[in-house]
């Protein structure tokens, strides 16, 4: 198409003479640009533009962070112990299962869909795992978790397969493996020689740092993986928005992103000074990073890239938004659907894997409250039940947001009773904070559910 | 004028004695229909008048039991909506099949991302779509980086049509685009309907709207009961004779009627 209109290209008399300007001249192409998201230039303007998205259903994470915040002050001020450093790390570890089984759920629940198997499949792979670093077959442990990981996702794409190919509801599919993989599992353990009474212990090290208090980055290589990782993040953020802005396309605010990189640094500096603070109890000595953050870190990394950044992760959020029009577009519905239940498999083998690491066994005693802990973190994070919405960073934060729960409440001597009750009222607090805020907004949206 | 478009009032698509039967019903019954380049021919007719089906048919939802579609003046078969669409036919459904929670962007670029390196290249996208939305003089958004979610009835339907333009469509088929709208946005898209047209692109109006017929097209064309009862210029209508053709598909009055009645006939 050419640049400059044709003579036959007849400009309405009376219309913003925006066109003229669109062509070349970026920086003056303000009738199709101006937003306040795109043009604001104080915090004043981001704030505003934030609330008009509030109003429309799109909160993003700050009402997340700002929940984690009043819980956090909540127990600090109930119990000091909460924020001593080796809480803090502890909440972290005990953060990460939640974390890597909601970020799985993240990508089914955006087609609208739900994965209630997740637990036992997370058993089968940890069991594959455990099996395999142990004798008689003794395999190395990155091949270990590989074969586990690839079970489980391959259970995944059973499942996946079941529901888009026959068209079965996810609910129904996924209960039926809820129930199905436990029998599995127990089927397994029965069989497994490792298995000592329904339990495989793992003896491996490297195994068991994995999502470990105790399995951590030397303080000097906590400083080093900070730095880089804030310096890559940073330096990702500026580059995309110099080259956007430096070819006239849509680039947010300076101000926001240099906000964005002062947060994301400030959080560094602080996790890696908590946890370089002597957290050993009976004058024992243990410092650093848990190997258990950057992995986390890296599945964040991953699954962002992929939803974010790649044509797969585009489709997904299209499917949840209207399917028909997907359809319509040509996008291979089943291939979609069936590859997102496959990388829900991928991720509950992945929280398997942190699980064993945990507790340096795994056994078919393994609670089954945690699937539905995934999928209460991802909402509370703000994703949507109904599809569409959603990141993966929201799992990370309300996984965050369910440790730190049941984590106080422990300090303050409560028991697992007020834990649930809690959990609940925070879940239901959160649904409904989204739900009015988009009843606010759109009554099409409204109509649609 | 985009490249490859044909000129001003050269046969685009046509159709031939098209016949659809569902069963013992006969659909379409020997239509004859011309659609143009550069100009808006407006199809016509009461509910049940066989208008859908018509689109259907050029869209390839459903194969013609009988007769010829001719594109660019060649014989063509359209059999499924791949056929239709490698033509350069668009189909804009009444749905519009946007994805509320995608940005204008997104949308517009919906099944033919352009990538880099297997990573999405927003880069020319953006442009791309700018470009295409500044080129329909659709102003009023204010981002093409806001969700279509927050996009007034008039806009989505611009952006439906703006993304029919981006992917190279030669004819655009607007089915009843402004049932939906109110008197704003109505004007809004009957004015972005004036200007495909005067770029160079065939469309056809779908529509029972004769308000908005007589305001923007440059053909007219009347189904009834299956029958193509009368096409020709909107200069040899009015809304009178339109009226009675759809109902009865006669004129009672032939001099306020300058085309012939008859079915088939073409003034050119």
């Amino acid at each position: 198409m050419p640049q400059e209109p044709s003579p036959g290209h007849v400009r309405a008399a009376g219309e913003v003479g925006a066109v003229a300007a669109m062509d070349a001249d970026a920086a003056s192409d303000l009738a199709l640009t101006t937003t306040p998201e795109v043009v604001a230039a104080t915090l004043g303007d981001v704030l505003k533009a934030w609330w008009s998205r509030v109003r429309s259903g799109e909160s993003g994470i700050l009402p997340v962070l700002g929940g984690l915040i009043i819980i956090i002050v909540i127990f600090q001020v109930s119990n000091s112990l909460f924020l001593s450093a080796g809480n803090i790390v502890n909440l972290l570890i005990q953060a990460v299962v939640y974390a890597m089984f909601a970020m799985g759920e993240v990508f089914v629940l955006l087609l609208g869909e739900i994965d209630l198997s997740v637990v036992y499949v997370a058993g089968i792979g940890a069991g594959l795992t455990a099996a395999l670093v142990a004798p008689p077959f003794n395999l190395t442990w990155w091949l270990a978790i590989l074969a586990g990981i690839a079970g489980t996702t391959a259970i995944g794409v059973i499942q996946g397969t079941l529901i888009t190919r026959l068209g079965l509801p996810s609910f129904i599919v996924t209960l039926g493996g809820f129930i199905g993989w436990e029998g599995v599992m127990l089927w397994m353990f029965d069989h497994l020689q490792v298995a000592t009474g329904g339990v495989i212990e793992i003896s491996n090290n490297i195994l068991t740092d994995l999502a470990n208090v105790n399995g951590t980055l030397t303080p000097t290589a906590s400083w080093v993986a900070m730095v880089v990782v804030v310096l890559l993040y940073g330096g990702l953020n500026v580059w995309r928005d110099r080259s956007h802005k430096s070819r006239g396309l849509v680039a947010p605010p300076a101000g926001l992103t240099a906000l964005k990189i002062g947060a994301v640094a400030v959080a560094g500096v602080v996790l890696v000074l908590i946890c370089n603070v002597n957290r050993g109890s009976h004058g024992g000595h243990v410092v650093g990073v848990p190997w258990a953050v950057p992995i986390v870190l890296v599945v964040l990394a991953g699954s962002t890239f992929v939803l974010g950044r790649t044509r797969f992760g585009r489709y997904i959020y299209a499917i949840g938004g209207n399917a028909e029009a997907a359809r319509r577009a040509g996008i291979n519905l089943t291939l979609m659907r069936t590859a997102a239940f496959g990388i829900t498999g991928l991720m509950a083998g992945v929280g398997g894997i942190m699980y064993l690491s945990q507790l340096g066994s795994i056994s078919t005693n393994i609670d089954p409250t945690y699937v539905l802990y995934a999928v209460a973190a991802a909402v509370i994070g703000g994703t949507s039940l109904f599809g569409g919405r959603g990141k993966p960073i929201h799992a990370v934060l309300g996984a965050l947001v369910i440790a730190a729960i049941a984590n106080g409440l422990g300090l303050l001597g409560m028991n697992a009773a007020a834990t649930y009750m809690v959990t609940a009222l925070v879940l239901v607090a959160a649904i409904t904070v989204d739900s009015v805020a988009r009843r606010g907004s759109s009554t099409k949206g409204a109509a649609r559910r | 004028m985009p490249e490859g478009l044909l000129e001003r009032g050269q046969p685009l698509l046509e159709l031939r004695g098209v016949e659809k039967h569902f069963g013992p019903v006969r659909a379409l019954s020997g239509i004859d229909l011309t659609i143009t380049a550069g100009e808006v021919t407006a199809l016509a007719g009461d509910n049940g008048a066989g208008k859908s089906v018509t689109i259907k048919t050029i869209s390839g939802i459903h194969g013609p039991d009988a007769g010829q579609i001719y594109w660019r003046g060649k014989p063509v078969q359209i059999n499924s909506p791949k056929d239709s669409a490698a033509l350069g036919i668009a189909t804009v459904y009444q749905d519009l099949a946007l994805c509320d929670n995608l940005d204008i962007v997104q949308n517009m670029f919906l099944g033919r991302e352009k990538t880099r390196l297997r990573t999405l290249d927003e880069g020319p996208m953006e442009t791309a779509a700018r470009r295409t939305l500044a080129d329909l003089q659709v102003t009023t958004v204010r981002s093409i980086r806001q969700p279509v979610s927050s996009l007034s009835g008039g806009q989505r339907q611009s952006v439906a049509v703006a993304r029919a333009v981006l992917w190279n469509s030669q004819l655009m088929i607007l089915d009843e685009p402004t049932a939906a709208l109110g008197v704003a946005q109505t004007t809004m898209v009957l004015r972005l309907v004036r200007r495909l047209a005067e770029q160079g692109y065939g469309v056809m109006l779908v529509s029972h709207n004769l308000n908005d017929v007589f305001e923007v097209a440059d053909r007219i064309a009347v189904l009834r009961l299956g029958h193509m009862v009368s096409q020709g210029p909107v200069s040899n209508y009015d809304r009178q004779s339109v009226v009675e053709l759809m109902t009865t598909g006669t004129v009672s009055d032939p001099s306020r009627f300058k085309a012939p009645a008859q079915p088939g006939s073409q003034e050119n």
